[in-house]
């Protein structure tokens, strides 16, 4: 079902407006380390990208280039949208402001209006489920409350770019497959691009419409599977034989390029 | 996949964790102290007996002659006036600490290049000993209120630069990340993240420049006899006098002040920031 194509961009993507796209993207930190190098890849409309790969490969770097935290060394990045949503590792909530202010954060840094703010709040916080938390602050949620915080506030910028940097890894496996849940639905709900990054295999490919597999130092995409499964997406996938033959190829693509 | 969300909305949100039932937990916490009291309110008896066999009893009144000196009209007027006008340094002094301090933590906060080139003089300024300027100080802006003052925001000046720069620099990475991914301007940063991030700290290092505050006023006062007398000048008359329970009634006084002062900003700080942090 799947087909692996080495480095070049597949078919299907043309098709789809490309909002996200990287183009021969290398990084070299000025220590000298190079975490990227001929990086291809882009992502469309209605598109949901997980890069999976070793520690420290540069999988993140991927992530902060395209949000512009950093910039390519060398190569273009293309970008055709600036609702850009980034989720980072932690929820990276403001510890003194309760749910509903933490939701608003970013509508307010865009200076808009505190009417728009709390309705777009409060359309967010219903978005994930956290009705009711408004006024509790992050200390008094679990970590899985504090990451779906941390998406509601992400969606109250309308990202039709949606990044991904392995946020639900610290979480346990129960809280983290209900969230892959949610997420899908949110997707599907969305529409948005979705550049993910994750450890872990069977999440890549439960949630994506495309799993790229990265390489270790420096940095290079190995491997493109295109998953088949239709979206919205029946959590029972993950039980059928076809998801673990999926999961068992990535897999592989994955060791052979680690060792 | 609606199921998750019901179940994301029930799951209990307190952090409570039980304890021991309050009222033992109370009992243990007070009934210590109180002990280590007694015990030194005793040896503080023995030793007044020792010095008064020795003729010396100026030298360590009893406790009851201490209060008794404490509850004198004509005391009670005279240390009221002198903790007036010490607290009145002390705070003017810490107020204007506070200022400079953060004044100064803000400016190193911006850049490495400034904190490399003044966090240097901050730690200089706490390794003078500030005695060895005092008589300087003197010289330069006369032996009265502000002098004293002056003396007072010396002392009281490093907690505040260190705790606020630390307290500033406490915000983790990916939270600067996140405001500057919205293209937050310095002042928005300051204004919204790291200051309420670093008020914690702040509070600590209020608690203990406020504590030295006391401290800078008191001593302040031991150099500049003129203008008006605090704690520091009514301590050493009390002495050269070798009016022992008056004496021992003015450090009370003076210690008293200082306790109040660590509790009332401790408690400041907890009304601030003790609804996120545990400030203790």
């Amino acid at each position: 079902m799947s087909v692996e194509t080495p480095v070049a961009p597949d078919q299907q993507v043309q098709e789809r407006a490309t909002l996200l796209g990287f183009h021969d993207v290398a990084m070299t930190f000025p220590n000298g380390t190079v975490a990227l190098s001929g990086v291809n890849l882009t992502v469309g409309r209605g598109e949901f990208v997980s890069v999976v790969g070793p520690s420290g490969c540069g999988k993140s770097t991927l992530l902060r280039i395209a949000s512009g935290l950093e910039s390519a060394s060398d190569g273009t990045l293309e970008l055709n949208t600036d609702h850009i949503g980034y989720v980072f590792q932690d929820a990276t909530l403001l510890p003194w402001r309760d749910v509903q202010g933490n939701v608003e954060l970013l509508a307010e840094l865009a200076g808009r209006g505190p009417k728009i703010r709390r309705e777009q709040a409060a359309k967010a916080i219903k978005l994930v489920g956290l009705e009711g938390f408004e006024k509790h602050l992050p200390k008094q949620l679990s970590g899985g409350m504090r990451m779906r915080a941390s998406l509601a506030r992400s969606f109250t910028l309308d990202p039709e770019v949606f990044l991904f940097d392995e946020p639900f890894g610290a979480l346990d496996e129960i809280t983290r497959s209900r969230l892959n849940d949610e997420l899908l639905r949110l997707f599907a709900e969305q529409h948005f691009a979705g550049l993910f990054i994750t450890h872990s295999v069977a999440e890549a490919v439960y949630l994506s419409t495309k799993v790229v597999v990265m390489s270790g130092r420096p940095g290079k995409l190995v491997g493109t599977f295109d998953i088949p499964f239709p979206m919205p997406r029946d959590p029972d996938i993950r039980y059928s034989p076809e998801f673990a033959a999926l999961v068992g190829e990535v897999s592989h693509a994955l060791k052979e390029a680690h060792s | 996949m609606a199921t998750s969300t019901i179940e994301a909305v029930t799951a209990p949100a307190r952090t409570v964790t039980p304890k021991a039932p309050r009222r033992s937990r109370n009992a243990i916490r007070w009934v210590g102290p109180v002990v280590v009291f007694f015990v030194m309110i005793g040896l503080w008896y023995a030793l007044a007996a020792i010095y008064e066999a020795k003729g010396q009893g100026y030298f360590v009144p009893y406790p009851h002659q201490v209060l008794d000196a404490l509850t004198d009209p004509d005391e009670i007027s005279a240390l009221s006036s002198a903790l007036l006008h010490s607290t009145e340094v002390a705070m003017t002094g810490l107020a204007i600490a506070i200022v400079l301090g953060v004044a100064w933590a803000v400016v190193m906060s911006q850049a490495t290049w400034l904190e490399r080139s003044l966090f240097p003089y901050a730690v200089v300024l706490q390794c003078i000993p500030i005695l060895a300027l005092v008589p300087l100080i003197g010289i330069l802006f006369g032996y009265n209120f502000q002098a004293r003052v002056i003396v007072t925001i010396l002392i009281a000046l490093f907690p505040m630069v260190s705790m606020t720069l630390f307290g500033l620099q406490s915000v983790a990475k990916q939270q600067r990340e996140l405001f500057q991914l919205q293209g937050a301007s310095r002042v928005t940063l300051l204004r919204k993240l790291q200051f309420p991030a670093a008020m914690p700290s702040i509070f600590v290092g209020l608690r203990t420049s406020a504590g030295l505050a006391v401290v800078g006023a008191i001593v302040g006062d031991q150099f500049f006899q003129r203008g008006n007398a605090g704690l520091g000048v009514l301590i050493q008359v009390y002495a050269s006098r070798l009016q022992g329970p008056q004496l021992y009634a003015a450090i009370l006084t003076a210690s008293a002040l200082g306790v109040l002062v660590f509790v009332v900003f401790g408690w400041l700080g907890r009304l601030v920031v003790g609804r996120w942090y545990d400030f203790s």
